[in-house]
């Protein structure tokens, strides 16, 4: 139906083309996942179909793009609309309007479409993905699940032949995104729409994928269902490195597959891990309770993050994660409760100027760009050493720790996500803070940046920091914690060694947990050789 | 008329909002300044909905008091008329000869802080008014109103008005994000560590939300022919130029009169077409337009009562519409009538929908949803 020929793209500043000579074809009531690295031109890729790119990129763009045997190549956005629809990463940045019928109709009114027909489709819509009982809310009231279905919607009733989805679960907590997957393969199935859709959370969408575009890194673009993909793929998700790892043939895709090839596989027997003697708790939070007008954020809240660990913070979105961060760190205002950081003698942070705070608890916010004002990484660094009055030289040994490398002169903005909060992370440490928060630290990171970023967590932890991170992502809990705490509705449900919260909570549990069952974690804990299945 | 709940059409509530604020602005009596006052809180207290703009009638109430108390405090601090009854003998600061027409303290007369007075409650009247109409009417869905042609300009406007509370999250984010680091803390250095993120991130929405409406089909290109364009453009310009010449023989008398009224007439005729032209070829619908009903019509139609009562009060009661300081301000049947009429939306209107059903949103979550947007 739409088909990319010998797509090139190439970026002004960039010696090679970003996209080398692409073919793509995206047949009639098909889910194509883009994959790959981080970088790579998932996005760019998504681009060209929708006409974005180059438009709001600049850059150079060459072949054709052929929607049933038409170029549209020169076909602005706008003029696509009806027939691509484009759903970005943030959708709340997308809405035109505010409420939600509004915002379906928009499209519509641009297309200058009959009121009937507007009135029928809304309905349609709403229905279709089950958002009828918010059609007068505000876009900016619901939470991060309804709003991307919102978007969704509001690029559905201009009935598209192909939807383009760029990360669409990267900002949902599990149980949204599954929801909002369910929709959209629905949609393929009953509506015969194409999906196209750039995801980094491979465990999340590969169950409902037809096909795999995988972006090789070298511009080219390798296409194939996901048994010919993936044994090639630098990023898979847990499911397929067990597969990989048990040598089964071909490789498992649903947890349901995978757990009926288990039987054949002999287990290591576990080795019980023991629970760690209670080192001094490095910061403990009782009763904490915060209000937001009248709205209670958090009720109550106890938290004890010891020496050495690292702990996972979970929860729907809107549960409150974001909040205890800001309040453990001491600048968000607390209505009740206590607060304690370090061993020797403990200091309430909220009660110290922002200086001293900085060298009591570290944390690095959700937008780590919001930390960095200065041209170049060098610049960054001795402001904060500056900032924070310690040695020159201090922050930058503290980011080649976590990248090394990275160029100095290089501006702060064109860092990968995942060099960015390193060097966020570096500016933070610098003050050497013995308590380390992080918010949503893995938007955008790929497996290998996860892994990375895993590692350097546990070695600060073993160094003598306290850890905590606010994710939603559930396979880098199994990576990085030791104790996990989930949050609903402002109060503490569950709380304890990661191993047991997981096994109570199926939401919150990784793919190998749901494939082998508690206690197994992660891949590399059950040392499996390719000869192990019998 | 229907009684079942629906949002009135903002332009109705403009015009009724008009119709007090001219209405005020044509009596300095302080008891039908209060009254119209009155008569507009009371509406906005009976049809007010709960969206968030429908809150800003109290800063308009708290601006109205700011103003009349300015006004009385600069009669008292810089004195005003001579003669009349003085309440307050307080000394004279003399001042320079430079300054000469510039009164500091000097005696108080009741006469002055009346004069005060009655001008500080005429403009707290037209704020109120204003205010009434801001928070009875969204306006979002006035912009929207706007005729066809300046369908892009009315966007950009809605878009403006969304834009103010996301620049606010996002001072707010950045504020509290670079008090986690160290860095300069000269003024300069404050300054630029709060902007730099602040205004990279209102572009990157701004490219992103551009992204947004080009891929929804904002600004599809009909198909247009240049001879239309050409009629379309001709017709503004002609109608520009007629209002500017019309408008400047209006106020000049010493302009030939054939260039007044006939000008700025058929400048205006020609101003109209050109928008009529230009809105003819957009292809645009609207999703459930706003209708203009009986409802909008006795609305609308109950403002403009009070202003020509108004009017009539002063050009036949000049006494009750201007009372001056020396006498007691008195009010005459037509004032009183005129005045009230204004109170009939509170009956007349249809209730207002509401936006918040059952399940009402909560703050935090949408503020830590924020935070997650922000990226």
């Amino acid at each position: 139906m739409i088909e990319l020929r010998e797509v090139t793209v190439r970026y002004d500043d960039a010696s090679a083309p970003v996209l080398d000579r692409v073919d793509l074809v995206v047949e009639e009531s098909e889910l194509v996942v883009v994959s790959g690295r981080t970088g790579v031109g998932k996005s760019t890729l998504l681009g060209v179909l929708t006409g974005l790119v180059p438009r709001f990129t600049g850059g150079r763009l060459s072949g054709d793009v052929l929607l049933d045997g038409a170029s549209i190549l020169h076909a602005p956005p706008r003029e696509r609309a009806d027939r691509i629809g484009y759903v970005g990463q943030d959708p709340l940045a997308g809405f035109v309007t505010d409420t939600v019928e509004e915002e379906l109709a928009y499209g519509m009114e641009q297309l200058g479409l009959p009121t009937a027909t507007m009135r029928r489709r809304v309905e349609e819509t709403l229905d279709l993905l089950g958002i009828a009982d918010l059609r007068a809310r505000d876009l900016r009231t619901l939470s991060g699940g309804q709003q991307q279905r919102v978007a969704i919607g509001s690029v559905l009733t201009m009935h598209p032949r192909l939807l383009v989805l760029d990360e669409p679960t990267s900002a949902l907590d599990p149980t949204a995104a599954e929801d909002v997957l369910a929709t959209l393969t629905r949609l393929v199935h009953d509506a015969g729409l194409s999906v196209l859709l750039a995801e980094h959370r491979l465990e999340r969408v590969l169950p409902f994928a037809d096909r795999i575009a995988l972006l090789t890194g070298d511009g080219g673009v390798l296409v194939g269902v996901p048994d010919e993909v993936l044994p090639h793929s630098p990023v898979v998700p847990p499911i397929v490195e067990l597969g990989r790892a048990a040598g089964w043939q071909p490789l498992p895709l649903t947890v349901r597959d995978a757990r009926r090839r288990t039987r054949g596989l002999t287990l290591p027997v576990p080795t019980v891990v023991p629970e760690r003697a209670a080192t001094a708790p490095l910061l403990a939070a009782s009763g904490i309770t915060v209000t937001h007008g009248r709205v209670v954020a958090l009720r109550e809240v106890a938290l004890t993050l010891p020496t050495g660990s690292v702990t996972a913070l979970m929860g729907r979105n809107g549960s409150g994660k974001s909040t205890l961060l800001w309040t453990l760190q001491g600048s968000g205002r607390r209505r009740a409760g206590e607060v304690a950081v370090g061993d020797a003698t403990p200091v309430d942070p909220a009660a110290v100027d922002a200086g001293q705070r900085r060298g009591l608890v570290g944390l690095v916010p959700q937008t780590a760009a919001d930390l960095l004002y200065l041209e170049t990484v060098d610049e960054e660094c001795s402001a904060a050493d500056a900032g924070s009055g310690t040695a020159a030289g201090t922050c930058r040994a503290l980011l080649d720790r976590l990248v090394p490398g990275l160029p100095g002169d290089q501006h702060p903005r064109d860092l990968s996500e995942g060099q960015r909060l390193a060097l966020a992370l570096a500016i933070v440490l610098t003050s050497r803070p013995r308590v380390v928060l992080l918010d949503e630290p893995t938007r955008g990171l790929d497996y290998p940046a996860k892994r990375h970023l895993s590692d350097h967590l546990r070695s600060l932890a073993a160094e003598g920091h306290a850890v905590l991170v606010a994710t939603h992502d559930v396979e880098f809990v199994a990576q990085v914690a030791d104790d996990v705490v989930v949050l609903a509705d402002g109060e503490v449900v569950s709380s304890g060694p990661v191993r047991r919260v997981v096994a109570e909570s199926p939401a919150f549990a990784p793919q190998v947990t749901k494939i082998l069952g508690p206690p197994w974690l992660r891949v590399d804990e059950l040392a499996l050789t390719s000869g192990a299945a019998s | 008329m229907s009684r079942l709940p629906r949002d009135l059409h903002p332009v109705a509530w403009w015009l009724w909002a008009l119709g007090l604020a001219a209405g005020s602005s044509m009596t300095t009596n302080p008891l039908t300044l209060l009254l119209l006052m009155t008569v507009a809180a009371v509406v906005v207290a009976a049809r007010r909905s709960d969206h968030a703009w429908s809150g800003s009638f109290r800063l308009y109430v708290g601006l109205a008091i700011v103003i009349v108390v300015m006004r009385v405090v600069f009669r008292l601090v810089f004195g005003g008329v001579d003669g009349g009854r003085v309440l307050l003998d307080l000394p004279e600061i003399p001042l320079p000869d430079w300054v000469a027409g510039v009164r500091l303290l000097g005696p108080v007369t009741q006469q002055s802080l009346l004069a005060g007075l009655y001008d500080g409650l005429r403009l707290a009247a037209l704020v109120i008014c204003v205010g009434a109409a801001n928070s009875l009417a969204n306006p979002k869905r006035l912009l929207k109103s706007v005729p066809p042609a300046l369908y892009e300009i009315g966007t950009a406007l809605v878009v403006a008005v969304t834009i103010f509370p996301q620049l606010a999250d996002s001072v707010r984010r950045v504020r509290s994000a670079q008090n986690l680091r160290g860095g300069p803390s000269g003024r300069v250095g404050r300054l630029r560590r709060f902007l730099v993120p602040v205004l990279e991130d209102a572009l990157e929405r701004s490219l992103a939300l551009a992204a947004g409406m080009d891929s929804r089909g904002y600004g599809r290109a009909p198909g247009l022919d240049s001879s239309a364009r050409r009629l379309t453009g001709t017709l503004l310009v002609v109608g520009l130029l007629g209002i500017c010449v019309g408008t400047y023989a209006v106020l000049d008398l010493t302009a030939p009169r054939v260039l007044a009224v006939p000008m700025l007439a058929l400048g205006s005729v020609a101003a109209v077409a050109g928008l009529w032209s230009a809105g003819r070829r957009v292809d645009r619908t609207r999703y459930r337009p706003e209708r203009w009903q009986a409802a909008e019509l006795l609305v609308a139609a109950s403002g403009v009562v009070v202003a020509v009562a108004m009017w009539e009060v002063g050009r036949t009661q000049l006494f009750v519409a201007h009372p001056g300081v020396d006498l007691t301000p008195t009010l005459s049947v037509l004032a009183l009538v005129g005045c009230l009429v204004g109170l009939a939306p509170a009956v007349l209107a249809p209730p207002p929908t509401s936006t918040v059903p059952k399940g009402a949103p909560a703050l935090e979550e949408a503020s830590e949803r924020e935070a997650v947007a922000a990226r």
